[in-house]
């Protein structure tokens, strides 16, 4: 079993996954946050593979990303940074990024890298589903990968089913029409279709992703999903101050646990 | 082989939709309807009227008298200068605004670099009195100030790129991120013939007329429809989309695709994507660009901001990968002196991107007598400070 498909038979509410950009603040800093993002309770980390040209992501993220290239991090790095992370911690990995990037790797090859350093799963979001089904699938199965795929609101109903089909691990839902970042209140719209898709019987889980960036929002995702994705919020707080202290009251802060002064 | 776009939107290997599920029901529609729009009577001749009644079309295909004394050869220049707006750019914009009506959308979005995208799409707007918003890299609003005046007076919003190079590609960028945001009331009018499939099969549909008119005019002046060589530059593709068209399975026809070598093409300050790029993904589209072995955008350098972009549209991926059309580069400096040299022989002043297509007669070997169309894609206007310290440096030189 994976170990998405482990911590969702184990947990069904309340999930919180962060991501957050690889080799940023700092080049080496990627593992020392995986370690203190688990240590302070998160569900799932899904670590960003920095990309030049970052179609569906807001100026935070991509900012992040540009300066994670600045300070030196290409996929051979990250895979490097990576290598021992299996010996420390078992909280369930994924990695995001751009098909571009995979492709230049080499598919196979790159699949094959992230089965050996412990990734659990993928999200490409430019990845289109029938090129998946057809070119990718199997090796997604060979390298023990779940495929993780995207809905939005425009999604309709035949193309939720079909996404649904093709994701294992969990599914991406994002919460609005709009790049990673957007901030404001989640809106009756937003909900309607929260509702919409939780009545569908899907058979993944599902975490509501994009503009997610408080305890509120944190509250209102996981009343109609599995849980939440916290990203540009995450990425704001790791500029500000990326200290293990930081991060863990972040972490308490979304999840509404009191602090202790 | 086949040249044109396959059911799936590839040409060869190179093509697709490689776009995040958040735009996929908005390609989805575009693929689904276009053609049917196109094909319907009903556009065909609102697109043909305004062609010929708002853009000037047919424009000529003039015969370069001294331009052909100077190379011994018969050089045709297409005028698609001479079109309203200035440039080839507003024949894709009428055809996409008239789509853009059709599917019910009332808001438009553009990226531009040398600005007459920008410019031609504003003018439709305006025309049609639709909302515009055009995204420009920053660099590019400097370097091509007088389109910026032009398309805010034609009542555009100009906004900024100011990720990367902050040029064509950041621009690009920036209006695919406001499509995602702004899925159903909006239409993204792409100026070339790159991203997600359909755009670059409509847009270089939509510049077909240009190689349509050649074939009747040719064979008006010479008796024949079909010349030895068509030369056009390719920034994304879509000038020479539409001056190849009609004649993609006319073997005879020697078909030249001019990029911008920028400072040299191994200088690291280059646009040369034929050369200087392998296949990868950009903007939606599998095709050849320019990127580091991690797949990282490379950053391109060219004076011309229209041919300032990584990649090239996927049809023309095809055509060179297939030994269909020949490439050749030219740097800055060539094209400024080829600009120079057709605005003193024929009184024509180029566009920057056009000089690119001038210069490359200088490397082709030409034939005695040999029938050569230049697709003089647009005029010099906004390009006159570029030119103005270019004389300058020859005077003080
Ligand atoms: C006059 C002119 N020619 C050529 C181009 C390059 O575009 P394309 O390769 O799509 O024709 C531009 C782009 O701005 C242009 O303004």
């Amino acid at each position: 079993m994976s170990r998405l498909t482990d911590l969702f038979s184990k947990k069904q509410s309340d999930i919180l996954n962060i991501y957050f950009t690889a080799g940023y603040p700092k080049l080496d800093d990627t593992e020392r946050i995986i370690l203190a993002l688990d240590k302070a309770g998160a569900d799932v980390i899904e670590l960003g593979m920095p990309y030049s040209d970052p179609m569906a992501d807001g100026p935070t993220i991509q900012e992040s990303g540009s300066q994670a290239l600045k300070n030196g991090m290409k996929l051979a790095v990250l895979f490097d940074q990576l290598k021992d992370v299996r010996t420390k911690t078992q909280i369930p990995l994924v990695l995001m990024g751009y098909f571009n990037q995979v492709m230049q790797f080499g598919e196979e090859q790159f699949f094959a890298k992230c089965m050996e350093v412990g990734i659990d799963g993928l999200i490409l979001p430019d990845l289109p589903l029938e090129v998946f089904a057809r070119e990718y699938k199997d090796m997604y199965k060979k390298y023990s990968l779940d495929s993780i795929f995207l809905m939005s609101p425009q999604s309709g109903e035949q193309r939720i089913k079909r996404v649904d089909e093709l994701s294992t691990g969990f599914i991406y839902m994002v919460a609005d029409a709009s790049i990673t970042g957007k901030q404001g209140e989640i809106t009756k719209k937003q909900i309607e279709y929260f509702e919409n898709v939780d009545k569908m019987g899907l058979k993944n889980p599902r975490l509501i992703g994009f503009g997610i960036s408080d305890h509120q929002g944190y509250t209102t995702a996981c009343n109609y999903a599995n849980g939440a994705i916290i990203g540009s919020a995450f990425i704001r707080q790791l500029k500000q101050n990326p200290s293990n202290e930081r991060i863990t009251d972040f972490i308490y802060g979304i999840k509404g646990h009191h602090l202790i002064a | 082989m086949r040249y044109s776009v396959d059911q799936e939107g590839f040409y060869g290997v190179f093509g697709g939709a490689f776009v995040p599920e958040m735009l996929y029901p908005n390609v989805e529609e575009l693929q689904s309807e276009y053609l049917n729009i196109i094909n319907d009577v009903d556009f065909q001749e609102e697109y043909d009227d305004l062609l010929k009644n708002y853009v000037g079309r047919p424009t000529p295909l003039y015969l370069a008298k001294r331009l052909s004394e100077k190379y011994k050869a018969r050089i045709y220049l297409k005028r698609e200068d001479l079109c309203h707006t200035g440039a080839h750019k507003v024949n894709n914009t009428i055809g996409q605004i008239l789509i853009a009506q059709r599917l019910g959308k009332k808001r438009i979005i553009a990226e531009t670099g040398a600005g007459q995208h920008g410019v031609a799409t504003a003018t439709v707007c305006a025309l049609m009195g639709l909302e515009c918003i055009v995204y420009m890299g920053a660099v590019d609003i400097k370097r091509q100030a007088p389109n910026v005046a032009r398309m805010k007076m034609l009542g555009a919003e100009v906004r900024p790129a100011t990720s990367g190079s902050q040029t064509l590609k950041d621009a690009t960028n920036e209006a695919i991120r406001d499509w995602i945001g702004n899925p159903t009331d909006t239409h993204y009018i792409i100026g070339s013939v790159v991203g997600p499939h359909p755009y670059p099969d409509m847009v270089a549909r939509l510049q077909a007329i240009i190689s349509k008119e050649m074939r009747w005019q040719l064979h008006e002046a010479e008796g024949t429809e079909l010349p030895e060589r068509i030369v056009a530059c390719v920034g994304g593709g879509s000038n020479a989309a539409g001056a190849f068209y009609h004649y993609l399975n006319e073997d005879s026809v020697g078909l030249v695709s001019v990029e911008a070598a920028g400072l040299g093409i191994h200088s690291g300050e280059s646009a040369a994507t034929s050369v200087l790029g392998t296949k990868g993904i950009i903007h939606g589209s599998r095709t050849l660009l320019m990127q580091d072995e991690d797949g990282q955008i490379i950053e391109p350098y060219s004076i011309s901001a229209g041919l300032d972009y990584p990649g090239i549209g996927p049809m023309h991926a095809h055509l060179i990968d297939s030994g269909r059309a020949k490439a050749i580069s030219i740097t800055d400096k060539e094209a400024l002196e080829a600009a120079l040299m057709l605005s003193r022989i024929e009184g024509i002043i180029p566009a920057l991107e056009t000089a690119h297509a001038l210069a490359a007669l200088d490397k082709m070997s030409i034939k005695e007598n040999e029938l050569i169309i230049v697709n003089l894609s647009g005029r010099g206007d906004k390009d006159l400070a570029a030119y103005q310290t270019y004389l300058e440096g020859l005077n003080d030189g």
